[in-house]
């Protein structure tokens, strides 16, 4: 089974939510295949307090007001389980979670 | 010397002041959570350094924040609220059904006696109790589950279970409120529920004396008399002699009985204050001049109180949250305003003075008593 160690950027809501300091990514590590579903499942069992943040509890639906992007493309409607690129998966790109820029 | 705590829930964050009993030298700390929507903290009566914060985003969601040092630190517990079996329907503003969807928590109640225990209103309109310190969170769900659920719309801002109180005679009473739902009681510790809105007319609505469908915007007891309710309604002010079995109407001599804001002072048990405002069209105090008007007669007689308050160009709200009475021999009062000023009177309202005048709009105005 392999590992993946993917580069994540966060909101700077969520990274004060999460504790972390700075403006730097965090790194995730996925067991098994990366897909979005599981670099989620692995970002909020090493961060807790995401959970909920980023998909709604329950059916895990990305929250309407965020948007995740990678290699300069928006894959917020990529299926979950579908594998996250070759270069968010081997490190070479980051997996980008940004809120929606509107509202005051 | 006894010390004041005013919790202050913002659009933009959450704020404590702090003074000694004099209440003259205040001390502001704050933004706790920085841009995020606080719509109300509250603090434990068992234990007064235990504080829980409902902060919310349409970004990010719902975060329950908990302090245990009096709001010194923070930790997030659980945001989990899962409605309880199928949720089903209640109505939309057209009428048709929608299904229950949770949004936020409008409002935390911890319990009387442990700090574990904390029940939490909601939106789409639930309550849930949390007896692990937020850690987990259950549905009382035998308050959507009563029968008129289906029947229940929401107001212009939200569905949300905004009101609730505890019986502190009776730990099986319990008293919660909705918008636009009306008044519940529950005798079983919130097991069984039933409406207490008899007395209510609410013109707006098919049925004006309807069971359910009354717009209660906010709802206060006096805790040594818990049998004695009084509410501000969407219009009128009203008071219940029975625990809400029976209202009537003491709005009396008010400028307007549309308001939001109401309370009780804690050693005199007739004496009430509201923020008058103007209509639901305009969320503004009647002639720009804010006032608060209390009655020192259990209602119907009522009498403006002015001074340090702005009498002139003054268009900010009161929300049904944001005042509070402290328990000192001259009890303290204070309110917050749409405009961010937060207003402290020492005098059981004879003269006011703002505690900080350039918050971010105030949602919510709590005070701890702290021997």
């Amino acid at each position: 089974m392999s590992n993946h160690k993917i580069r994540v950027e966060l909101p700077q809501h969520l990274r004060t939510l999460a504790g972390l300091t700075g403006n730097n990514e965090i790194f995730v590590e996925v067991v098994g295949d990366a897909t979005q579903r599981a670099l989620l499942d692995a970002l909020e069992a090493r961060y807790p307090a995401l959970r909920g943040t980023i998909r709604e509890h329950g059916k895990l639906k990305r929250r309407a007001f965020l948007r995740f992007f990678a290699c300069e493309t928006d894959i917020s409607h990529e299926s979950p389980d579908a594998p996250l690129p070759e270069a968010v998966a081997s490190g070479r790109e980051v997996f980008l979670i940004l809120g929606a820029i509107a509202g005051g | 010397m006894s010390q004041v705590r005013v919790l202050v829930g913002t659009k933009k964050g959450a704020f404590v002041l702090a003074a000694d009993g004099k209440r003259e030298n205040w001390q502001v700390s704050g933004p706790h959570f920085g841009g995020w929507e606080i719509y109300h903290l509250k603090g434990s009566p068992a234990d007064p350094n235990r504080i829980y914060a409902s902060q919310s985003s349409s970004w990010f969601g719902q975060i329950v924040q908990r302090s245990d040092d009096g709001g010194a630190t923070w930790n997030p517990v659980n945001n989990k609220f899962a409605y309880e079996g199928t949720p089903g329907t209640h109505q939309w503003y057209d009428g048709t059904p929608h299904p229950w969807e949770f949004k936020r928590v409008w409002h935390f109640e911890p319990s009387l006696t442990d700090p574990d225990s904390v029940y939490a209103g909601i939106e789409d309109a639930a309550l849930f109790q949390s007896k692990d310190g937020g850690i987990s969170w259950t549905e009382l769900s035998g308050l959507r589950g009563h029968g008129t659920g289906p029947e229940w719309q929401p107001g212009a801002g939200g569905m949300c279970l905004h009101t609730v109180i505890l019986d502190p005679e009776d730990a099986n009473r319990i008293y919660i409120a909705i918008s636009a739902a009306g008044a519940f009681r529950s005798d079983d510790a919130g097991q069984s529920w039933k409406p207490i809105n008899r007395g209510l007319y609410s013109k707006y609505i098919p049925n004006p004396t309807a069971e359910v469908g009354h717009c209660v915007h906010h709802i206060a007891m006096h805790p040594t008399r818990p049998g004695v309710l009084f509410m501000q309604k969407h219009w009128d002010v009203m008071r219940s002699d029975d625990a809400g079995d029976n209202w009537r109407d003491i709005s009396g001599n008010l400028p307007t009985d549309f308001g939001f804001a109401i309370d009780v002072h804690p050693h005199e048990s007739e004496t009430l204050f509201v923020v008058p405002i103007k209509s639901d069209s305009e969320h503004y105090p009647p002639e720009g001049k804010l006032r608060v008007y209390r009655s020192r007669s259990g209602g119907e007689e009522w009498e403006p109180l002015t001074r340090g308050l702005p009498q002139e160009n003054c268009y900010v709200n009161v929300l049904r949250d944001a005042m509070a009475i402290d328990r000192l021999d001259d009890c303290g009062v204070y309110f917050g305003t749409t405009g961010g000023q937060v207003y402290a009177s020492t005098n059981s309202g004879d003269s006011w003075s703002p505690i900080v005048r350039d918050l971010p709009a105030v949602l919510s105005v709590e005070v701890q008593t702290i021997p």
